[in-house]
Parts: C-alpha cells; structure tokens; sequence
C-alpha cells in the first residue's frame, strides 16, 4: 500500500513537471497554432535567472520568491521578441515556423553555452524545500516536490481564472474560437496574439524555476524538456487547459509506474507507445474545441 | 532538374481527356537533359572526387553522401508530401546498427561476441535477437526492410486516423527520442551511449585500408545515384502527382476517391527505406554508429539540408545536405560555437524568408532570363495557405 501511495506521488509529482512545462505551450499551440520550439530555452532562461539572481540574492528563499516574477517577466519578454520578430511573420505555415523557432532554439543555446560555460550549474535550495514531509503510513514526500505541485497547480488555477474572468481572457478565447470572427468583431487579434504569448513564454520561465530545485540548470536542457511537453498537449487536445492538466498527470502516473515495474527506459517507449495508441482513439486530443468550421 | 517541375495541382476544373497520358510526361527534352545531368554527376563521383580530394577528405565525402541518402528520402517525404518527419534519425539508425550488428558479429568469428559485451555484460552467450544479424542474408535486406517496416507500422497507425501537420512532426520527434532513450537504456546489448565502435572488416575487407575505403565511397557514389534515378522516376510517375496532390489538398483528393493515408504511407516509407539505406553504408565508411548520431538533434540536422537545398526538388537535397555538412565541418574544425549560431541562423533565414531553399533562386533566375516560363510561385497555393490560417481541428 505504501509503495502504491509512494508511486502514485512519484507520478504526480513527474506530472507537476509536466503540466508546469506545458502549460505555456498549451497557450501558445492552442490559440496560434503555432509549433514554438525555443519554449524550452525559455525554460533554461528562467532556471538561469534563478541563478544570476542568487548570484546577487544571497538568501535562497528571498531569490527564489524574487525569481519567479523575474523570471516570468525575462522569458516573456524573450517571447514577444520572438512573436513579433519571427513567427508573426509564419502564421500560415506552422511547419515553418517549427524549423524557425528550432533554429532560435539552437542559438539560444549557444548563447547561454558562451555567457554561462558549457558545464551544468546548480543553484541553493532554500532549506525549507530541502526535508521531507512524513506522512502516516511510513511514507515520505519531498518538500521540493510538493512545492512544484502546489506551484503547478497555483499557476493551473491563475491562468484559469484569467481565461475565464479578465477582459483579456474572453478575448484570448475568441481568438482561439474562431479568429476570424474575433477579427471582424473588433478585437485587436495580433496583440491578441502578442500578449499570449507572452504569457505562455513567461510560464515557461516560472516552470525554469521550478526545475533548479530538481536539478542542475544546463544550455541543453530545454531540448530534453520540449518534446515532452508537446505530447502533452498534443495528446490533450489544443485550444483547452483541461485537457493538458489531466493528460500531464495521466502521463506522470504511466510514467511513474513504468519505472517501477521495468526501466526508466522502457517506460519512455511504453509512454509512447501508449501515446500512439491513444491517438488511435481520439487523433484530435483528449478534448477537443468543438466548432462548426470545416477542417 | 528544375526544368521539369510538374504542372501545379489546378484549382480550376481541367476536364482532363479520359485515358489521356500520363500528366506532363517528361519530354524527349528534359530526359535527355536528365540523361546528361547524371552522367555529369557519375563523372564528377567517381572520376573527379577521387582523383582531387585526399583519401581523408573522401571518406568524408562518403559520409555526406550518406546524409544526402536520407535527405533525398525527406525531400519525399516532406517536399513531395508535406510530411515533415522529424525522426529520420530513427530509420538511420536502424539500418546502422543491423549493419553494424552484423559487422561486429562477422568481426568476432563463429561463435564470438562482440568486445564491448564482455566489457560491460554479464551475459555468457549472444542474445536472442542478436544472432539472426550474424547471417549476411538476414541482416543485409534488414538494413532496408526494418526501418520500412517500423515506418509501415507507425504510418498506417497515424496517418489513417489523419493525424498530420505538427502533430506528426511532434510524434515523429517523440519516435526519435524513445529510440536513443531505448538504445542507451539497454546498455549492455546495444553498447549503449557509445554505440556500436570499432569496426574493422566489411565483408572480409579490412576497412583500415584506404583501398578498401575507396571502395566503400564508390558503393555509396553508385547507390546515391540509383536512389536519384529512382526518385526521379517515382516524382515523374502518376503516384508522384497524387502525393503532391494530397500535400496541397488532402481533402480535395479524398473527395476524389484516393486514399491520402495510403499515399501518405508509401512516401513515409520509401523516405524510411532510403534512411535504412544511409545509415547501414555509414557505417562501414565512418566505423561507428551511436545514439548520439541518431537522436533528436541529428534527425533535425538532416531536415536542414533539405531545407536549404529546395525541399521539393529532385538535386536541391542532395547538394543541400552535402553542403551544409561540409560547411559543417570546415567551421567546426576552426571554430565550433561559430557554427551552431550559423546553423540557427541558416534555419531561420532559410525556412522562413526563402522556403524553396536555394533551388528557388536558380528558379528565379531562370525565370527572369527565359521570360514566361511557369515556375511554381510560393509552396502552398494560396487556398492552402487560407486553409492552414483558419483551420482549427474539426471535433
């Protein structure tokens, strides 16, 4: 019973990880369509401002929580530089931009290789998030892992919120409606389309963040990280958060589970296989925007 | 062979003559035009290369070619069909390691395992699925048929049920990831991340001599024409037409009785078969086949060649891929950050200010001299690309 709970944590823990590297993407392939494959060096920018900050910051706590919004604001600002520079120009050929955004992703690389050094660098953890959480039973959950659940699921309920309440959010959810229509009815789609993606990117700063308590933060990093978070939300299905947060956490216990039963290896590929498979089912995700458009 | 671009897929209605010939035959012209081109390229392979470059700078040679292998595939696939399949790395690989598979068992004897099991394995005998590779005949059709085949299963899967655009390129991504996490999991029968090294004979040639080097470039040289010539004639034929069909407007082609999946699946795989091709003739020119040169990153790499070359042309490919892996090393060699900017750089400029690649200058030019000769403008009609703005997924 307590390996079953000690696994069922593990898995959603990795789904914390997951949901928080996808959620962005969500935002971003759900309302431009729009392939962005530099989003995982927008997760490395914001695991490096973690570290410039602590360069500076010498409380581990204090950076961490200064971190965040920096963080948030850094990898945001790098999105709308890329959104107005390249992909502004590529909304109509989605592979392209794929390419494009791969080609900014690799020379964001060697931009991080040449300022930081090619080696891995690690940043303090705060003490705070460096014990464990005993729970009856005999079972031990991290700190760090718990606070990268709550982080997810704070960012999960934030984002909700403002699709659903602000001005902003009714707008951004036109827009991935029916864009043409938001167009004609007088929303501003291209900064529409500005502004989500700078919030998207800056969830991929928050989630950078997230990741130096887990481990150290490299210039290669945000290639192991993206294709993850893409089957995320390619298997959740584009143009909703709902369907991501589920499939995260689905994937996390999978994964989870594969580890304990085979290798870390093999449950990569039983991941994929079951992802195939899954798509067998429903090719369009596990939810779907429905809408009478013809596609 | 720009010269012979096909007829673009006309949106109007062309009531085309019932058993007429086949859409724009390739003419006298234009075949012996073509006729002359791969005499030329034969001449500049195997005369030229061999007696200017140095044995090194061929073996290097051999190696870009093998690159070039897999690009004419993705030029298929992706140029022809609008496939963009990320995981090529995948088919590379698997033709490389049956390959290698089998030369490292050849290298040991009857009986023998290969060195790096005993380094690391605690295992006393062959595994099961090792030992069919120590026969020639096995594993020489293996080379091709089983990434054909991975490629048949993954195709047949994803394409029926019209899964396409970014969502195959994400899962073709994801195909190339699992298998370098797989290979490096399974240390101890693959050889993990250093792969499968130190390679010595080829079919009891030893591969340390330059002669027998030599030879190796020329298989390669011979093989990478044939591929052409057979692309050639696949484009020119009527299944190239349709598959161009089915890229520009899948629906429209299935509102007119073909199968987009079935056309789909033959160019997947035909591309996957090339990449088998590639990967099992690098290894005996390069004498290694690892993880590290079959992953996400090298899969990627090979898109660009394409990319830069002219994605749906028959050469822009092949010159692509050679050029951007020579430019490679000559950069590298001197200055290794330099290169990944410049190779970033050339994704971007390339694919999102000049998406014909550089065929389409050559094009342009033409154009420009011989006055009004149809040249395909853009690479998506401009319905399409209407289409693409607009489409969200239908429920």
């Amino acid at each position: 019973m307590t390996v079953l709970f000690g696994q069922l944590f593990t898995g959603i823990s990795i789904g914390a990880v997951l949901l928080l590297i996808a959620l962005g993407l969500a935002l971003t392939f759900g309302q431009m369509n729009v392939i962005n494959m530099a989003h995982g060096e927008f997760i490395m920018a914001g695991a490096y401002t973690t570290y410039v900050l602590q360069q500076s910051i010498t409380g581990a706590g204090l950076s961490l929580v200064v971190a965040l919004p920096v963080a948030f604001v850094v990898a945001g600002a790098m999105g709308v530089l890329l959104e107005v520079l390249l992909i502004r120009r590529l909304y109509a050929r989605p592979l392209d931009t794929l390419l494009v955004t791969w080609g900014v992703s690799l020379m964001l690389q060697q931009l991080a290789r040449d300022v930081f050094g090619s080696p891995n660098v690690q940043t303090r953890a705060p003490e705070l998030l460096t014990g464990n959480v005993a729970l009856p039973g005999g079972l031990t959950i991290a700190n760090n892992r718990l606070f990268i659940l709550a982080l997810a699921l704070a960012a999960v309920a934030a984002l909700t919120l403002a699709l659903r309440l602000t001005p902003l959010g009714r707008r951004i959810r036109a827009v991935v409606q029916n864009r043409d229509l938001a167009a004609v009815s007088g929303i501003a789609t291209s900064r529409v389309d500005r502004t989500t993606f700078f919030l998207g990117s800056g969830l991929a700063g928050v989630a950078g963040v997230a990741l130096t308590l887990l481990g150290p933060i490299g210039p290669t990093m945000g290639t192991n990280l993206i294709i993850d978070a893409f089957l995320v939300v390619v298997v959740g299905g584009i143009g909703q958060l709902k369907g991501s947060v589920m499939v995260a956490f689905a994937l996390g216990v999978l994964q989870a589970t594969g580890e304990y039963l085979t290798t870390l290896s093999v449950a990569k590929v039983i991941v994929f296989v079951a992802i195939v498979a899954f798509l067998q089912w429903r090719p369009q995700g596990l939810f779907t925007l429905r809408t009478r458009s013809l596609a | 062979m720009t010269a012979v671009t096909p007829a673009p897929p006309s949106t109007a209605v062309a009531p085309a003559p019932a058993g007429a010939a086949p859409p724009n035959p390739p003419g006298r012209r234009s075949r012996l035009r073509t006729a002359a081109g791969f005499a030329f390229g034969a001449a500049l392979l195997f005369a030229v290369a061999p007696l200017v470059l140095s044995d090194f700078r061929l073996a290097l040679l051999a190696k870009y070619l093998c690159v070039a292998m897999v690009a004419v595939g993705i030029g298929i696939a992706w140029g022809r069909g609008g496939m963009l399949t990320l995981g090529q790395g995948v088919f590379f690989g698997l033709g490389g390691y049956a390959m290698a598979m089998h030369l490292k068992l050849a290298d040991a004897g009857p009986g023998g395992m290969p060195d790096f099991m005993q380094l690391y394995g605690q295992l006393d005998e062959l595994p099961l699925w090792w030992r069919p590779f120590a026969s020639p005949w096995f594993a020489l059709p293996a080379t091709v048929l089983l990434p054909m085949a991975v490629a048949f299963g993954l195709g047949s899967l994803v394409f029926r049920r019209r899964v396409r655009g970014a969502y195959f390129a994400i899962l073709s991504q994801a195909l190339a990831a699992a298998m370098v996490i797989l290979l490096i999991g399974q240390q101890g029968t693959t050889g993990g991340t250093n792969g499968l090294t130190d390679i010595k004979g080829f079919f009891g040639y030893d591969l340390d001599d330059p002669v027998n080097q030599r030879m190796v470039y020329f298989i390669i040289a011979g093989t990478l024409l044939a591929l052409l010539a057979l692309t050639r004639q696949l484009i020119h034929s009527r299944y190239g037409e349709l598959l161009v069909a089915v890229r520009d407007g899948e629906e429209r082609v299935r509102f007119l009785g073909y199968d987009p999946a079935s056309v789909k699946l033959v160019a997947y795989v035909v591309a996957a078969g090339m990449a088998g091709l590639a990967g099992a003739l690098f290894v005996p020119a390069v004498g290694i086949i690892s993880p590290a040169l079959i992953g996400i990153v090298p899969s990627i790499e090979f898109v660009i060649g394409v990319a830069v070359g002219g994605r749906a042309t028959l050469l822009g490919p092949v010159l692509g891929a050679v050029a951007v892996a020579w430019a490679r090393t000559a950069l590298s060699e001197r200055f290794p950050g330099t290169w990944t900017y410049l190779q970033g750089l050339l994704f971007v400029v390339v694919v999102a200010f000049l998406p014909g690649g550089l065929a389409s200058l050559w094009a342009l030019a033409r154009r420009r001299d011989v006055g009004a000769r149809p040249v395909r403008r853009g690479w998506l009609p401009a319905a399409r690309r209407r289409a693409e703005r607009t489409e969200v997924p239908a429920a």
